[in-house]
């Protein structure tokens, strides 16, 4: 009998892991980032109930300083999928103009945790879809796929429920939410490989071009507007980039490199000498920053 | 390439399993260059020796690294040339059982640890019993720690065939020793000059080039149905993942429990219509008749499946408050989750030494055999032949925890197999189902002095709680039970000696028994103290006669004042005060409310 591939594997895996969150979650949600997972985990949305829509909203927590691109591809799949797009951001957080460049860890604090606990909170989700995967980083590897959090939306890393077989269990008290991800075991490069057998698209961010940047701290910031104030020293160049992740352009380090098609992509990729997370500036903060962060509520 | 394999690691504390994978990893050329760098800096602040520490690679959270051990499983994904590879990296402490549990649920093989200078262990022998049970087929012993007894040769093959013999009963499809040393990389990923008497392959080539068949598959299709697709009026079709066969457009399928059949009109993988699948993958059927087909369903090309509604089984019990035989759960069992309860635990099974021991309770991290009923007939079968429907959780219905997980051995069908003898349901069982301790709330007290007012409010706050509970007074047992009784004194004793003898027959049905009658009498409160035992609760409202005549609610003080009444406690007739009563209230002095949350905050504590 035919057996399915590592690829095919893992795509039922998140496939089954969606299904039983649409059937037994009383409001679910996908969280969508526009970055190469999301896209990979609308693929899968868009499998996994066809040729029903996915029957939750799609909810992206928008810091206010995404690249311009993201915003455009984002809005532009929403319209052409027809989908239920939530866009939150802390209104309070702008107002009060917090921003990356003057207030560093709190920024990420405010415009990304607060933000996605009180969108989740407005809305009243009780499950949340992430790409998360377990090879991205250490506190990662230790999270099942259903993540439960209490009513401050915090991460109990010490008691986390014990996940048996497929057998999921789904069941919260009220004011208790989910966070599910279906890509745990997926790795970076099999999120390539995937995105090159389905042919989705990504964001052009991921491919090469001659763009403006400025060299920062030894990461590669693009100057994607004019909020991006250049410190004394530094100048504009115009260098062939890309980016091996996406977030807020000012703390997303790009890479130098030829790599303009989705093949030359995944060869630089799977020959890489540096995990992705390098390029993102948060994680350098302090060891086992992300596990603190996880434990306050971040994805 | 081979397909993906998924291994655990598992051994006790100190043997090495961080350091293996860590050190493999490492030696395979597999890390990215910026992880080496953090390691060798982590090294150099928690180091042993001033060497790298290779277990750092594994040991991610900080509650870990502080304590130098393992809590939770971690993952990690390697692929090397030949395979994809994910390894479950699990804690060895008996506390931690269950996490162990949850990474051998998860995978096809186990790299079980030995310490050589330790050889078989107690863990050696839990974690054995655990992969086992959890359905693992394939394990390597590795000997680790070769270099620490001088790469001896014949100690290694006494801890093999030690080990060969331990796991000899087990259902395995491969078992290979290898001797390594973690820390010095002996036999990890090329063979060590170290040990040229060993003739076998490292244990990275090992795994490499293993045949796993994967999961279990009975020879007939199944899925169970984990939703049904409705975008439109039209259009119905089930979803769910092929578990094991086949499926052709065309071949008919019965649908589980109620045993319709229907042809398959159309399969879709994704958005693609497709004539077959295959077993693993996500599908959406579409029948070629009306069928009632809800999640929870299994469909299978095979109609000698089995449906039952009672089963033997062997759990593994994870939650921190212990299994309560006849307390109801939730059980989950491929797509269907519906009530159930433990009838017996048949027998505890030592987890190290395997010994079965009689027992009534179940406590964290501990494994027993039993016989568990469910609400309806479900599909099950045995989990050597099929995983998805012979693997179960129990879910706490309060706390919603995952309170255990069991493989199902055989079902039992009623009335073949279970008599059940009469004292095999007891009092504690149906308590237990009603997740509450029975007991006895009787209120004593004049007439008018708030009694049913109180014994009422009670009754709801409990209700509210989902207790169950059940009310006596006057009105429905001066009419019914009771209708031949007078008021003469030897009357009023029986009248309370029949309703002590009833709220204890509704405490052995489990029920929480509420009774509201005056009884003025010390010697018959004595009397129903005596026949109820200790889930007697003397609630006294102790609300003054003046306060009571003055409410007069039903006119009878002033019919009594008035000659129309004889014996009428308070004014022709004496009232006993109570001299220890659990609980007193003056409902002169407050209101309904705060009086019933003064019963409230006594009894709860004893209802839990």
């Amino acid at each position: 009998m035919r057996q399915l591939s590592h690829l095919d594997q893992l795509e039922s895996e998140a496939i089954y892991i969606m299904r039983e969150v649409a059937a037994e979650s009383e409001k679910p949600v996908m969280l969508y980032s526009i970055g190469k997972d999301s896209s990979v985990m609308l693929h899968l949305a868009l499998k996994a109930f066809y040729p029903e829509k996915p029957p939750f909203p799609f909810m992206h927590i928008d810091t206010t300083w995404k690249f311009k691109e993201m915003i455009e591809f984002r809005d532009r799949k929403a319209k052409q999928l027809a989908l239920e797009l939530i866009v939150y951001s802390n209104d309070e957080g702008i107002k009060k103009g917090i921003n990356p460049f003057d207030h560093g860890a709190s920024y990420t604090d405010i415009m990304k945790t607060e933000a996605l606990k009180s969108g989740l909170n407005k809305y009243g989700f009780t499950a949340a879809f992430g790409g998360g995967r377990r090879d991205e980083e250490k506190s990662r590897a230790k999270e099942r796929i259903f993540s439960f959090r209490n009513n401050a939306h915090a991460w109990d890393p010490k008691n986390q429920r014990p996940e048996m077989w497929k057998l999921y269990n789904t069941k919260i008290n009220k004011g208790e939410s989910i966070r599910v991800f279906p890509l745990s075991n997926w790795t970076e490069k099999d999120i390539w490989q995937y995105i090159r057998r389905e042919n989705i698209e990504i964001v052009p961010l991921y491919y090469s071009k001659v763009r403006p940047v400025v060299f920062r701290d030894g990461n590669i910031i693009l100057v994607d507007d004019n909020r991006m104030k250049l410190l004394p020293g530094e100048k504009i160049e115009n260098k062939k980039v890309r980016f091996r992740t996406l977030g807020c352009y000012p703390l997303t380090g790009g890479i130098e490199s030829e790599a303009d098609t989705l093949d030359t992509i995944i060869d630089e990729t799977l020959g890489a000498v540096s995990s992705e997370r390098t390029s993102r500036v948060i994680d350098h903060e302090a060891n086992a920053s992300m596990e603190r962060r996880k434990r306050e509520g971040y994805f | 390439m081979k397909n993906l394999l998924k291994f655990i690691t598992c051994g006790s504390v100190d043997d090495g399993k961080s350091t293996l994978i860590g050190h493999m990893l490492y030696d395979a050329k597999i890390l990215f260059t910026d992880q080496k760098r953090a390691l060798e800096l982590d090294s150099k602040i928690g180091s042993r020796d001033g060497h790298i520490d290779y277990s750092l690679l594994l040991d991610g959270l900080m509650a870990e690294r502080e304590q130098g051990i393992t809590i939770d499983v971690a993952y990690r994904y390697f692929t090397t040339p030949n395979r994809s590879f994910i390894v479950a990296d699990t804690p060895g402490h008996e506390q931690y059982t269950r996490n162990m549990a949850v990474g051998a649920s998860f995978a096809d093989l186990a790299v079980i640890l030995i310490d050589a200078t330790q050889g078989v262990l107690m863990q050696t022998k839990r974690h054995s019993r655990i992969c086992s049970i959890m359905g693992i087929k394939h394990f390597v012993l590795a000997v680790n720690k070769m270099d620490l007894i001088n790469y001896d040769n014949h100690r290694f093959e006494e801890i093999k065939s030690e080990f060969l013999s331990l796991t000899a009963g087990y259902n395995l499809e491969s078992v290979a020793a290898i001797p390594v040393s973690a820390t010095e990389g002996d036999n990890l990923t090329v063979n060590s000059q170290n040990m040229s008497w060993y003739k076998g392959l490292p244990l990275l080539p090992y795994l490499e080039q293993l045949n796993i068949s994967g999961e279990t598959d009975c020879g007939y299709f199944v899925m169970p149905v984990q939703r049904v697709c409705r975008p439109n009026r039209t259009f119905r079709g089930f979803q769910g993942q092929i578990e094991s066969g086949i499926l052709k457009k065309g071949d008919e399928l019965t649908n589980f429990p109620n045993k319709e059949k229907a042809k398959v009109k159309k399969i879709y993988k994704g958005d693609l219509e497709t004539e077959t699948a295959v077993f693993g993958e996500p599908i959406t059927v579409q029948l070629d008749r009306e069928v009632d087909v809800s999640r929870g369903c299994v469909l299978v090309k095979n109609t000698e499946t089995e449906v039952t509604d009672m089963f033997t089984a062997t759990i593994l019990w994870m939650d921190d408050s212990e299994l309560l035989p006849g307390r109801s759960y939730l059980l989950k069992l491929g797509t269907k989750i519906l009530p159930a309860s433990v009838m017996v635990i048949k027998y505890k099974i030592d987890i190290n030494t395997g010994k079965h021991i009689q027992a009534d309770e179940l406590f964290k991290n501990e494994l027993a055999q039993c016989d568990i009923s469910v609400s309806e007939n479900i599909v099950i079968d045995k989990f050597s032949k099929i995983k998805i429907l012979g693997s179960f959780i129990l879910i706490d219905r309060i706390t919603n925890m995952t309170s255990a997980c069991g493989i199902v051995e055989h079902s039992l069908r009623r009335s073949a197999n279970v008599v059940w003898q009469k004292t095999d349901i007891t009092r504690e069982i149906r308590a237990n189902q009603k997740s509450q301790n029975p007991l006895t709330l009787w209120f004593t007290g004049l007439s008018g002095s708030g009694k049913s007012t109180l014994a009422n409010e009670v009754e709801k706050r409990l209700i509210s709680l989902g207790k169950h509970t059940m009310i006596l007074d006057g009105d429905n047992v001066r009419h019914g039970l009771n209708k031949n009784l007078g008021f003469k004194e030897a009357d009023r004793i029986e009248n309370i000696r029949r309703i002590a003898e009833v709220s204890k027959l509704l405490n052995e049905a489990g029920l929480i028994a509420i009774t509201s009658f005056i009884s003025p009498y010390e010697k018959d409160r004595e009397n129903a103290r005596e026949i109820i035992g200790e889930s007697f609760v003397e609630i006294f409202v102790s609300t003054p006669l003046e306060e009571c005549e003055n409410r007069d609610v039903k006119g009878l003080y002033k019919k009594s004042r008035n000659g129309e009444i004889p014996n009428f406690t308070g004014v022709s007739s004496p009232y006993e005060i109570p001299k220890k009563p659990d609980i007193t209230i003056d409902t002169s002095k407050i209101d309904i409310d705060q009086a019933t949350e003064s019963v409230m905050k006594v009894i709860l504590k004893r209802i839990e």
